[in-house]
């Protein structure tokens, strides 16, 4: 690709959505652009880096920006977290909150739904006491067409044999002609909302639970902690952020400890309750 | 009881009357640490290596095949108390929702529908408690 057109791209899915690439992950635009050109008939990238620039702020843009943020995702990922939530913050967290029998989670980066379902899943199994509290759940992604994929719970059946238990497959899910649908019950207990980490936030509830699994590794350091400040303002003294396995806060100026649960780093507010050993 | 976390030294047993299918199984397990692997071509023949060469951590069996059917296999399985440890993965192109249900009654422990890709029978063995949860 021309270096011109190459800068054309990375600036403007930088100032959409403060993701940096960096020169060695300059191959996601051919990657991740390539099959959006020949959709919409252009050839290749250049042809459509050629459309773009004559029409800026078009839908085309849109798809650019989606196959751009688009991140792979399954059910269950990664589990550890899961097994952290499950066995011990789930657990203190609703004792610490008998009172008010509430509990709000925020699923930052949804994409298809997988993770916010994930989690669904396994209140419905584990605590079904759960159904009659004030249960909050937003889930969240900045791309539209994620959010819209995701509140329509379908996926296909290369996508549910990725993490999903067969268990849970038949029992909450149903086969739709060659689809898997979630249950209807489900879906309707997630708010789903576009939301771009890198722009002002609209009103957010105090979180208990914030789920912000691989996305920073996206964003230069300025980025990641002003992401993360927000993230720490909107989350209660006590409760958990979780991001990716691979992700670190070494060398960024953020009010977080991190601490290890059931095989899981998540975080907390400094100077606050300590986990539960 | 079988040890079921260290990889080097669980044993598989892969049943599909397909060749190809046990070659790709022996690839698959061995990038996970999964080396020890034995295979049959029916349910009937998985039976008698199960009770010769057994106790297996893990056992992936399809559901089409001559002579005893998989389904038949699991039932035949569960039925013999002393393989309850064994982790039963059924692998198969049959991907309606009751033949799901069918196996899971019949006491397999997971599903994994035709065409898969290595990781996702990585995801089903960290499932299974059978090798570590990928990041």
């Amino acid at each position: 690709m021309k270096p011109e057109n190459t800068n054309y791209l990375r600036e403007l899915v930088r100032s959409a959505t403060g993701i940096v690439l960096e020169v060695e992950k300059e191959y996601l635009l051919e990657a991740r652009l390539s099959p959006v050109a020949h959709r919409e008939g252009l050839g290749d990238v250049e042809s459509l880096v050629e459309m773009l620039r004559m029409n800026p702020d078009g839908v085309l843009r849109d798809m650019v920006l989606d196959a751009m943020t688009t991140n792979e995702t399954s059910f269950f990922r990664d589990l550890h977290p899961f097994d952290a939530l499950r066995q011990t913050i789930l657990p203190q967290l609703m004792e610490r909150r008998a009172e008010t029998r509430t509990l709000n989670i925020w699923s930052a980066v949804c994409s298809s739904g997988q993770e916010p379902y994930s989690l669904l899943m396994m209140l419905s199994e584990n605590f079904p006491e759960l159904s009659s509290w004030n249960l909050n759940f937003l889930a969240s992604d900045v791309s539209t067409s994620m959010i819209e994929r995701a509140r329509a719970g379908r996926y296909s059946q290369f996508e549910v044999s990725r993490g999903l238990p067969a268990s849970f497959l038949v029992k909450y899910l149903s086969k739709v002609g060659q689809s898997w649908e979630m249950d209807a019950g489900l879906r309707k207990a997630v708010k789903f909302q576009v939301l771009n980490l890198v722009q002002p936030w609209p009103a957010l509830p105090t979180m208990d639970i914030i789920m912000m699994r691989n996305v920073l590794i996206y964003f230069d350091n300025a980025t990641k902690e002003k992401i993360l400040r927000k993230a720490c303002g909107c989350l209660r003294g006590d409760g958990y952020l979780f991001l990716g396995s691979s992700e670190v806060l070494m060398g960024l100026d953020v009010a977080l400890q991190r601490t290890s649960i059931d095989g899981s780093w998540c975080y907390q507010p400094e100077s606050r309750t300590p986990a539960v050993p | 009881m079988v040890d079921t976390m260290s990889n080097g030294s669980m044993r598989a047993l892969v049943v599909d009357d397909f060749q190809t299918i046990h070659q790709i199984m022996r690839r698959v397990l061995g990038a996970l640490g999964i080396h020890d692997i034995s295979d049959a071509v029916d349910g009937e023949k998985a039976l008698e290596v199960l009770e010769k060469e057994g106790p297996f951590n893990l056992v992936l069996v399809d559901w089409y095949m001559p002579v005893m059917n998989g389904l038949d296999f699991v039932r035949a399985v569960r039925a013999r108390r002393h393989h309850d440890s064994t982790k039963i993965l059924m692998v198969t192109t049959e991907a309606e929702q009751e033949s799901i249900v069918a196996a899971l009654d019949a006491g397999a422990d997971d599903y994994l529908m035709k065409p898969f890709t290595p990781e996702m029978v990585e995801e089903k063995l960290a499932i299974l408690g059978l090798c570590p949860a990928k990041g």
